[in-house]
């Protein structure tokens, strides 16, 4: 009797295991395309990677689910931001799901182990999703790896020489995150800053999620015009709080993600701290565009419980799958003889996206306009970050001479330098 | 418990690889034979996953289940060896020593035998809910200085770019020697800790575990024989860790954070802490709902499906899932006998 139902269960057990393996094999259909979207809905970053999908999204339903007469099936990985978990979410899409088309990641160090994934797999063209990261593109590329979004020493150009010049900041410290994407967020203001002759005396690097800012508050100088800081969400209120009740009134300049509605949305004297606070980054919240606003628009009437604006993760994922997308179209949705079409139309495509006209270079990383913004007060009393100039097409050289900005080695901790 | 407790006494010996149950033969034959109907994900992704975070949770397995302490520093000792790996053999970032792989594998299990006899000494004085606490501190400790440490550890970023050697020219990270390496490794790891809770050792652990003071009186030393515990699960812990930084090609902090310590004692305890098989079938359950839930459930929700599954199994089976199947084989056997 036990051994019967032992029988049974062993090969209910076997039979359920077959058909997992058997769906694992299923291959895509013809007339599908399959698109692996790639996101991080667990950690820190949760709130972000909801906002990437409603970006991917967004782009997806304008097309009607369907691009180059082929319908457009989506699966959606989740990681953690970790490079691990982005692997193994990227690896399950490809090699489980078989997807054609893989876009993500959301992070720098994501981007940087998804490329070198992608090496690995060169039936699948993978599409960036926000990762700014510059060595997932610049150093030692992957040949399927696309980006249409620009990195974070790109996100900071005219920032640096902003700072110096119509500021007039001589001196100043860094206080920044300590991983990759901040890495190349300094790089972007510095190599400007320094080029003009400006110093940075210190640079104060923070893990993620710090939260007791003394020990460095006390550290700043005296005798510094301002102070740049590349923190993200919470880091960003928590510096600023403490360095206010510690009597600091040296100005700001910010990075990509630091003036965000966080800090907009301070009070009484923190607000006239923050008039004035200079920052750049892909996109800028009030810029008085067409293009602009309609996305903006759009964005609100098909997400109604998303942000009040879309993020620039939202606006990278957009971007990302529009290219995508208008590629599809264009070669019918071909993807045969290893996705060739696609991967020509891809590197030469010239796409007209909400912030502008984007295109790729040799390394498939994209050549996109730059936002240079200011804070000031709007009409309603509130705080927004107003454009002050756009930097067009920036390249990921920066407008350098490609041996020269080679040469300055990889964004790190003490690169670049001037004290 | 009990029962495996007289079980153990009357087979001391290698002898009980001849007393190899029918099922387990299928399951061996099975587990052999696995390669040749899955595709690569699934021999790796899944199969080979499922093995080295067994082996991981088989070190947990060993300290909670034989000793009756509960450790959460096992996943920060697995990184260690890993992280070893990465600094006296090769990585990416040139950061590496380049010593050869016959001397770097034992150098990273010794240093992990070694950091978890540390962790032993520090936390045998203590008993239940402070043993996990303290081991949650050595934990988090080795986190932040492995993120905050550049000149060895080389901070939040790690080291990418780690591959398995290269031995008898085998390439070890495609599928099938990787997976058959871990199924070996793990095999070993199974047979070695089920030796182990036969031997004049492991019962003299497990009576500790049941009542120390006794032990005490008898004469052992107790203390002892618990950091012993810890040195000895160290192994296949480092083991795993191993296999964890070749399968992900890189490690950094991130790879030994809270979160994955608290995967290893799920793991664990979603298996079942009462024999060696148990953190096997944990790390199966796990790394199925970790690849698969998001198909099952709205992705902004399929976390849910991960706790839920996990509180279900604790609810139900304090014992894990062999808790339930202990629970039904009784029932059925009753009915049987009926």
């Amino acid at each position: 009797m036990l051994s019967t139902t032992r029988r049974i269960l062993l090969s209910t057990a076997a039979a359920a295991v077959a058909w997992g393996l058997g769906i694992g094999s299923a291959a895509a259909a013809g007339d599908t395309i399959k698109v692996g979207v790639l996101v991080t809905l667990e950690g820190a970053f949760t709130v972000l990677g909801e906002d990437s999908m409603r970006g991917a999204e967004l782009a997806f339903q304008q097309h009607n689910m369907s691009a180059g007469g082929k319908k457009i099936e989506i699966v959606t990985g989740s990681s953690d931001a970790s490079p691990d978990s982005a692997i193994a979410a990227a690896k399950k899409l490809v090699e489980q799901d078989k997807v054609d088309i893989l876009i993500g990641p959301l992070s720098g160090s994501e981007g940087l182990a998804v490329k070198d994934y992608a090496k690995t797999q060169p039936q699948v063209t993978f599409i960036n999703g926000t990762s700014a990261a510059q060595d997932t593109t610049l150093r030692d590329p992957a040949p399927n790896f696309y980006r249409f979004t620009t990195d974070g020493v790109q996100w900071q150009a005219g920032l640096g020489e902003y700072a110096f010049k119509d500021k007039g900041y001589k001196k100043m410290v860094v206080i920044a995150e300590d991983y990759s994407f901040p890495y190349t967020q300094v790089m972007g203001f510095m190599l400007p800053y320094c080029e003009l002759g400006g110093k940075v005396v210190d640079k104060f690097w923070v893990p993620i999620g710090n939260k007791d800012f003394s020990s460095i508050v006390a550290s700043i100088p005296d005798d510094i015009d301002a102070i740049y800081v590349a923190l993200g969400g919470a880091d960003a209120v928590n510096f600023l709080s403490q360095y206010e009740q510690a009597g600091g009134d040296k100005p700001l300049v910010g990075g990509s993600i630091t003036v965000d509605q966080t800090v907009l949305g301070s009070e009484g004297k923190r607000k006239d701290y923050m008039l004035g606070t200079p920052s750049a980054g892909p996109i800028a919240d009030s810029w008085d565009n067409a293009d602009w606003k309609k996305f903006v628009e759009d964005y609100k009437a098909a997400f109604p419980k998303g942000f009040p604006s879309p993020s620039l993760f939202a606006h990278g994922y957009y971007v990302e799958t529009l290219a995508l997308l208008t590629a599809l179209d264009k070669i019918g949705g071909d993807l045969g003889d290893n996705q060739a079409k696609l991967r020509e139309t891809l590197a030469s495509l010239q796409l007209d996206t909400p912030t502008g006209k984007v295109s790729l270079d040799k390394n498939r990383n994209a050549i996109a306009d730059i936002f240079l913004t200011e804070v000031a007060e709007g009409s309603d009393g509130k705080l927004y970050n107003k454009v002050v100039r756009v930097i067009p097409q920036v390249n990921q050289l920066m407008g350098m001479d490609e041996a020269k900005f080679m040469a300055l080695g990889p964004a790190s901790r003490d690169n670049p330098d001037c004290k | 418990m009990a029962a495996d407790l007289t079980e153990t006494t009357t087979a001391a010996t290698p002898r009980f690889l001849a007393q190899l149950r029918p099922h387990q033969i299928v399951l061996g034959l099975f587990l052999l034979a696995y390669p040749l109907i899955a595709s690569d994900f699934w021999i790796v992704q899944i199969g080979a996953q499922t093995l080295f975070l067994g082996l991981i949770g088989l070190s947990l397995m060993l300290l909670a289940g034989y000793g009756g302490m509960v450790s959460l520093a096992q996943m920060a000792i697995a990184g260690m060896a890993g992280y070893m790996f990465a600094i006296f053999g090769e990585n990416s970032a040139n950061l590496g020593l380049g010593w050869p792989w016959w001397l770097v594998l034992p150098t990273a299990i010794l240093f992990a035998v070694a950091f978890a006899t540390v962790t032993g000494f520090l936390s045998v004085r203590t008993e239940g809910i402070y043993t996990i606490m303290i081991t949650l501190a050595i934990a988090v400790a080795f986190f932040y200085f492995c993120q905050q440490n550049y000149a060895i550890f080389n901070g939040f970023n790690g080291f990418a770019g780690l591959k398995p050697p290269q031995v008898f020219g085998v390439d070890w990270r495609a599928p099938y020697p990787f997976y058959y390496l871990a199924l070996a490794v793990a095999a070993l790891g199974y047979f070695g800790v089920l030796y182990l809770s036969r031997s004049t050792f492991g019962i003299a652990l497990q009576a500790i575990r049941d009542n120390p003071r006794r032990m005490a009186a008898l004469g052992f030393n107790v203390r002892a024989h618990r950091v012993a515990a810890y040195a000895l699960a160290a192994v296949p812990a480092a083991l795993g860790g191993l296999f964890l930084v070749w399968f992900n090609g890189r490690i950094s902090p991130g790879t030994i954070n809270v979160g994955a310590a608290i995967n290893i004692l799920v793991i664990a305890i979603l298996g079942g802490l009462g024999r060696p098989i148990g953190p096997f079938i944990g790390a199966l359950i796990f790394v199925l709902l970790d690849n698969f839930a998001i198909d099952l459930i709205a992705r902004e929700r399929f976390n849910l499906v991960i706790g839920g599954a996990f509180l279900a199994v604790v609810l139900f089976s304090p014992d894990g899932v062999l808790g339930l199947w202990d629970k039904l084989k009784r029932r059925l056997a009753k009915r049987g006998g009926a």
